[in-house]
């Protein structure tokens, strides 16, 4: 189903996208139809900087599954990384 | 594959079983053009054969507040005149599968045009189509302008027999349902599931979308052909019989197909929710509607 549910949330970092390197602030998040992933619901990510309009964009379709994944991956990336750096 | 079917007219209500159609496949050339050129002038008169040619392109039409829009085009080829539908597409965006539809239209004889609901925010269909969802969606009074202005266009036109019908999927049939009751002179809605067309959580109702959609079912004066798929929880069958019971009390002419073995979005045939016997029939049955509603 078509929702305009979206989860926001704030973020410090870059993200490449069609015009290059770009400031993002933020990034909207939501389980919904995609636009380009053959899927019928996907978790999209649209990475952006709310404070410069929002329009330009670094977004992800992906299946519910893998997005878990990435979940999991990111977090165990962090704890890896962040022991590591500490040693 | 079973599908009931359940209808309303004044005085008419009855129940039957679904049957299985043809879909026939096929699209013709897309090209850009000027929204004024002839028929005559578009193509070389075509030898005649078992399939229709067609033609779409991009055309400007004035939407909400005067705002000046991209629409996709699609008609068949000949002088016609034919029957007309407004495609509205669902809250991704105007994609891929929303033009196909329009060429799916005009294949088989009925002009197919689908606004950009997005046209206002800047970047690619996809870009806008994030953009409006991050700022809450568009408002419904603003799609009801557009579909408004869309319908203008395509009455305008030589080739259309000033016949115009509305369908959508999704909230595009939610917004087919709202712009059917505000639009006296859409002459034909096809909702093709619908979402939150019944609103219980009165905390849904946000400026932007105030009203609950099954408030104007009282207002809608044109026949309505209902696609549903009896899987889908949004809406859901509670739902769906809930639309039926107030369009059933209120004396209007419908036709509901539910089908079984089918959830959301079983027409979309790039998704996983396809299911082409259920799409088949119910593509046969809304190129029927629209040429029955709109002849």
């Amino acid at each position: 189903m078509c929702t305009y549910i979206v989860e926001k949330t704030e973020l410090s970092g870059s993200a490449k996208g069609e015009h290059g390197w770009m400031t993002i602030d933020s990034a909207n998040v939501f389980f919904d139809h995609p636009f380009h992933a053959p899927l019928d619901h996907a978790l999209n990510i649209d990475f952006v900087n709310r404070a410069s309009g929002g329009s330009e964009r670094v977004a992800v379709e992906l299946s519910a599954e893998s997005a878990r994944r990435l979940v999991d991956a990111i977090l165990t990336a962090l704890k890896q990384g962040e022991a590591a750096h500490a040693a | 594959m079973t599908n009931s079917r359940t209808s309303g007219r004044p005085g008419e209500p009855r129940i039957d079983g679904g049957r299985r159609g043809v879909l026939v496949g096929g699209v013709a050339l897309a090209a850009a053009a000027a929204a004024s050129r002839t028929a005559s002038a578009q193509t070389p008169a075509a030898p005649k054969g078992p399939y229709r040619s067609q033609s779409s392109w991009l055309v400007e039409f004035t939407g909400h507040k005067g705002d000046k829009g991209l629409a996709y085009y699609a008609r068949p080829e000949g002088a016609g005149p034919f029957p007309a539908a407004v495609v509205i597409h669902h809250a991704p965006g105007w994609d891929d599968w929303t033009m196909e539809v329009a060429r799916k239209l005009a294949h088989n004889g009925i002009i197919g045009i689908a606004p950009n609901l997005y046209f206002r925010e800047p970047g690619s269909p996809d870009d806008q189509a994030a953009k409006a969802r991050a700022d809450g969606g568009v408002s419904d009074d603003q799609v009801v302008g557009d579909v408004e202005g869309a319908l203008a266009f395509v009455r305008a036109r030589p080739e259309a027999n000033g016949k115009v019908g509305v369908m959508g999927f999704c909230s595009g049939g939610r917004h087919s349902f709202i712009s059917a009751g505000r639009i006296k002179s859409i002459n034909a809605m096809v909702d093709c599931w619908g979402g939150s067309v019944v609103v219980s959580d009165p905390a849904l109702l946000v400026p932007k979308r105030p009203v609950n959609p099954i408030d104007y079912a009282k207002d809608i004066n044109c026949p309505i052909l209902g696609i549903f798929g009896n899987d889908d929880q949004n809406p859901d069958k509670a739902q769906v019989n809930k639309i039926e019971e107030v369009l059933k009390s209120l004396g209007k002419t419908y036709d509901f197909h539910r089908y079984d073995g089918a959830g959301h979005a079983f027409l979309a045939s790039e998704r996983p929710n396809y299911r082409p016997e259920q799409a088949v029939d119910a593509w046969q049955k809304i190129y029927a509607f629209f040429h029955k509603s709109l002849a």
